[in-house]
C-alpha cells in the first residue's frame, strides 16, 4: 500500500513489443471464446484477447464494435455468456467491480468519476480513506498520494490540495489514472483517455501510459484516435461488429489497414 | 508506417506549460502561498477572479451593522442589544446548520421548522408538573431522538424509494405541523417559566442564564490556548513530515483573529445590561453550547469518512457510488442529523421564548434556516459549503430581524428585507461562480 507502483526493478520492456508470444509465462489476462448477448443482440462473438503485463494493448473499433461491452466484461459489470477469462493462466469469475479490484484490475472510465469539489488527495482516496482513531489521517493520505503522482511523473499540478475542478483535462485524467493504480493494481483499462484533450495534454497522458507500462503494469487503451494508438501501443487488437478481426504487435499494422479492419473487418496486407 | 509518422508530426509542437492561471484562482491561496504577503496577493487574485469566498457576506454584515447603527442612533450596537442579537440569531444559526447537512447532498429539508416546533413541544410538555415532570436532560434527549428519527424517516424515503426530498419534506412540514397541534392539545400553550421547578428552570437558563463574567474570561483564555495549541502543533506536524503548511504569518493572523473575536464577544456580554441595583452581565450559556455543537459538526463533516462522503455525494454521486460508498446510508444519516440539529434549535426556541405554543410559524423558520445557510455561502446544488457558514448567515438574518424590530418596523417589512438579502446572496453566489471555471454551477 505504501509503495503503490513497483519501483525501478520492474522490467522496462517497452521496446520489446512482440514478446507477448513468449512461452515462459502466460499473459496477465486472457479472454477465451467470450460471447455476450443482450436479448437478440449479439455484442461479442467468441472473442479471444491477450493482455500481457508490461505492455500497452490498444483496443480499436468503430462505434458499436463491442469495445465497451468487452471492457465491462473484464471489469465485472457484465458476465460473459460463454467462454472464460484467465488471470495469470488460471480461470477466474469476475462477478462485480469488487472482484475485479481484488484481482488488481482497475478501469478509468471516460467520465473519470472524480468529484469536482474534492481535492486531488480526497479524490484519490475516495472510498478507501485512511483513518486514525476515527478521524481521517490526512497527512498520511497526502504523502501517499504525492508519492504515487511522483512515481507516475505527474509534476504539473501546483498543489495536490487543489480541488479537481481547477485542473486541466489532462491533469484530471492523470489524477484518475493515479487513483486507479494506487491500489496494487496490475491491469489498467483506460477508456478513451485522450478524447477531448488538447495536443499538449494528450502528450502528457500518453507519457503517463508509457510510465505505467514501464512500471510493469498491463495496460489496455480503448481509443478512436489511431495517432495516439500508434504512439503508445505495443500491441493492437481490432473489433468489428463484436468479432475480433485482428490482433498482434503494433509493427504488423499501419494506419491504413487498421482503418480497413475497423470499417470492413478485413484488410489486405 | 511513414504515413503514421507524418500524422504524428504534431508532437514536434513547442513545449508549453499547462495553463495554470485558472488553477491559481480556483485553488485556495493557503495551499499555494509560502508567505503572508503572497497569501494576501493570491487571495486578492481570487476575489478579483470571482471566487470571493466569505467576503460578500462579511461585508454585508458590516454594512447592515453600520446602517442600523446610524438609523437607530447608536441603539443597535449597544452591548444590551448585541446580546439580544446573539440570542435571537442562535435559532437561525442552528436551523441553518441543520439545512447544511442536506444542502451539501444537493437535497433540502422543508420540515425543519415544524420539527423545531414539535421538539420544543415535546421537551416543554415533558417537564410539566403536574404532568410527566421528567428530568430536564431526559426531556432534551427525548426531543432530540424524536427529531432524529423523524429526519431518518425522510432520509429513508429519499434514499431508498428515490422520492424527491422537496416533496417528502414538504409532506413532512404538513405532518409535523399537525403533530405539533396534536401534542399541544386544546390549551395550545406550554410554559417553562417557573422558577421553582428545577427542570423547567434549567431549560429556561440555557438562553437566559449567564456565565459569571470572570468565568467567561477564564473560559475564553482556555479556549484561545487550545485553539492556538492545536493550530500551531498541526502546522509543525505537517512541516516535520515534509508537507506544505500555511505560512506562519497566516497562522498567527488566524489565531489573533480568533482571540480578538472572542475578546469582543466576552467584553460585550460582560457589560452590565441590567441596572445599578440588579446586575445582569456575562456570556449567555447558549453561546458556548452552540459553539460545542458547531465544533462537533465541523469535526464530523471535515474530519471523518462520513463527512467526506457527504461532500463526495454532493459533488458527484456517480463517483461516490463507484468508490463503493453506500449512498443510501450516508443520505439517511445526513437527514437524521439534520433532524437532530433542527430539534436542538427547538430546545433553544423553547428556552428563548420561555415556552412554546401553536403559534410557532415553522414554515417561516425553515425558510430562515435555508436562507441562513445560503447567505453564509452554502450552495443549493450540493457539494459546496461549510457548517460554520450558518453562523454568519444566521447573524445576518438575526441582525435584520433585530434592527428592523428596534425601529418599530412592522413584520411585513422584515420579511421583505430578509427576502431581498436572500436574493442578493444567491445572486452573489451565482455571479461569482459564473466567473470561475468550477463546473458545479451547472450541475443540479
Amino acid at each position: 500500500m505504501m509503495s503503490p507502483v513497483p519501483g525501478p526493478e520492474a522490467p522496462a520492456t517497452g521496446a520489446a513489443a512482440a514478446s507477448s508470444l513468449s512461452p515462459a509465462s502466460p499473459p496477465l489476462l486472457q479472454l477465451r471464446g467470450v460471447d455476450k448477448h443482450f436479448g437478440a443482440v449479439q455484442a461479442l462473438y467468441h472473442v479471444d484477447l491477450d493482455l500481457p503485463a508490461a505492455q500497452v494493448t490498444a483496443l480499436c473499433g468503430d462505434n458499436g464494435a463491442g469495445k465497451s461491452v468487452l471492457t465491462r466484461c473484464i471489469a465485472g459489470i457484465h458476465q460473459p455468456d460463454h467462454g472464460e477469462i484467465l488471470w495469470n493462466g488460471k480461470p477466474v469469475h469476475i462477478r462485480g467491480p469488487r472482484d475485479a479490484a481484488d484481482l488488481g484490475i482497475e478501469v478509468v472510465y471516460q467520465d473519470l468519476a472524480l468529484a469536482d469539489n474534492l481535492d486531488i488527495v480526497q479524490n484519490m482516496f475516495l472510498g478507501r480513506e485512511r483513518v486514525h482513531r476515527g478521524l481521517l489521517n490526512e497527512d498520511s493520505m497526502e504523502r501517499a498520494a504525492a508519492e504515487t503522482l511522483r512515481n507516475l511523473k505527474v509534476t504539473t499540478v501546483r498543489s495536490i490540495r487543489q480541488p479537481v475542478a481547477s485542473l486541466s483535462g489532462g491533469q484530471r485524467q492523470a489524477v484518475a489514472v493515479a487513483k486507479a493504480v494506487m491500489w496494487n493494481s496490475k491491469l489498467v483499462l483506460l477508456d478513451e483517455p485522450t478524447a477531448a484533450l488538447g495536443v499538449v495534454q494528450t502528450r502528457m497522458v500518453l507519457e503517463l501510459v508509457r510510465t505505467l507500462r514501464d512500471h510493469g503494469l498491463g495496460v489496455m487503451v480503448i481509443s478512436h484516435n489511431l495517432n495516439d494508438v500508434f504512439q503508445v501501443a505495443d500491441r493492437l487488437a481490432v473489433l468489428h461488429l463484436g468479432r475480433k478481426v485482428a490482433e498482434g504487435p503494433v509493427a504488423d499494422f499501419d494506419l491504413q489497414n487498421v482503418v480497413q479492419y475497423m470499417t470492413t473487418g478485413s484488410a489486405h496486407r | 508506417m511513414a504515413k503514421v509518422e507524418d500524422e504524428l508530426g504534431r508532437t514536434a509542437l513547442d513545449e508549453e506549460v499547462e495553463p495554470t492561471a485558472a488553477a491559481e484562482i480556483a485553488a485556495p491561496p493557503e495551499i499555494l502561498a509560502e508567505s503572508l504577503g503572497e497569501y494576501i496577493r493570491a487571495w486578492g487574485r481570487r476575489v478579483a477572479g470571482g471566487e470571493s469566498g466569505a467576503l460578500p457576506v462579511v461585508l454585508a454584515l458590516v454594512i447592515i451593522a453600520v446602517a442600523f447603527e446610524i438609523w437607530t442612533q447608536g441603539l443597535f450596537l449597544s452591548p444590551q442589544n448585541l446580546v439580544n442579537l446573539f440570542i435571537e440569531s442562535m435559532v437561525f444559526m442552528t436551523l441553518g446548520m441543520a439545512e447544511i447537512f442536506v444542502l451539501l447532498l444537493g437535497e433540502i429539508d422543508l420540515s425543519a421548522g415544524y420539527v423545531l416546533a414539535v421538539a420544543a413541544g415535546i421537551a416543554g410538555l415533558l417537564v410539566q408538573k403536574p404532568g410527566p415532570n421528567w428530568p430536564w436532560w431526559l426531556a432534551i434527549i427525548t426531543a432530540l431522538v424524536c427529531s432524529g428519527v423523524t429526519g431518518a424517516v425522510w432520509g429513508l424515503l429519499v434514499s431508498k424509494l428515490h422520492l424527491p426530498s422537496f416533496v417528502v419534506t414538504l409532506a413532512g412540514l404538513l405532518i409535523m405541523w399537525g403533530v405539533m397541534l396534536v401534542i399541544l392539545g386544546n390549551a395550545g400553550v406550554v410554559s417553562i417559566a417557573s422558577r421553582i421547578l428545577v427542570n423547567q428552570h434549567v431549560l429556561y437558563q440555557i438562553v437566559w442564564g449567564n456565565i459569571p463574567p470572570v468565568a467567561g474570561w477564564v473560559g475564553l483564555a482556555v479556549l484561545s490556548l487550545l485553539f492556538a495549541g492545536i493550530t500551531i502543533s498541526r502546522d509543525f506536524g505537517r512541516r516535520r513530515k515534509g508537507l506544505v503548511a500555511p505560512p506562519p504569518g497566516l497562522t498567527i493572523l488566524k489565531i489573533a483573529f480568533f482571540v480578538a473575536a472572542g475578546i469582543a464577544v466576552v467584553a460585550v456580554c460582560n457589560v452590565n445590561r441590567g441596572s445599578s441595583l440588579v446586575v445582569l452581565a456575562g456570556v449567555p450559556w447558549v453561546v458556548p453550547i452552540v459553539l460545542v455543537v458547531l465544533l462537533l459538526w465541523v469535526v464530523l463533516l471535515q474530519r471523518t469518512k462520513f463527512g467526506r462522503y457527504v461532500y463526495a455525494i454532493g459533488g458527484n454521486p456517480d463517483a461516490a457510488r463507484r468508490a463503493g460508498i453506500s449512498l443510501a446510508t450516508v443520505r439517511t444519516w445526513a437527514f437524521a442529523l439534520a433532524g437532530v440539529t433542527a430539534g436542538f434549535s427547538g430546545i433553544l426556541y423553547l428556552s428563548w421564548q420561555g415556552g412554546t405554543s401553536t403559534n410557532v410559524n415553522g414554515g417561516q423558520y425553515v425558510l430562515y434556516g435555508v436562507a441562513a445557510a445560503v447567505i453564509g455561502g452554502t450552495s443549493l446544488f450540493g457539494g459546496r459549503g461549510k457548517i460554520a457558514q450558518a453562523v454568519v448567515g444566521g447573524l445576518v438574518i438575526g441582525a435584520i430581524y433585530n434592527g428592523l424590530y428596534l425601529q418599530g418596523v412592522q413584520v411585513q417589512w422584515q420579511l421583505i428585507a430578509t427576502g431581498l438579502v436572500l436574493v442578493g446572496a444567491v445572486l452573489v453566489d451565482t455571479l461569482s461562480r459564473r466567473g470561475t471555471l468550477s463546473g458545479s454551477a451547472t450541475r443540479i
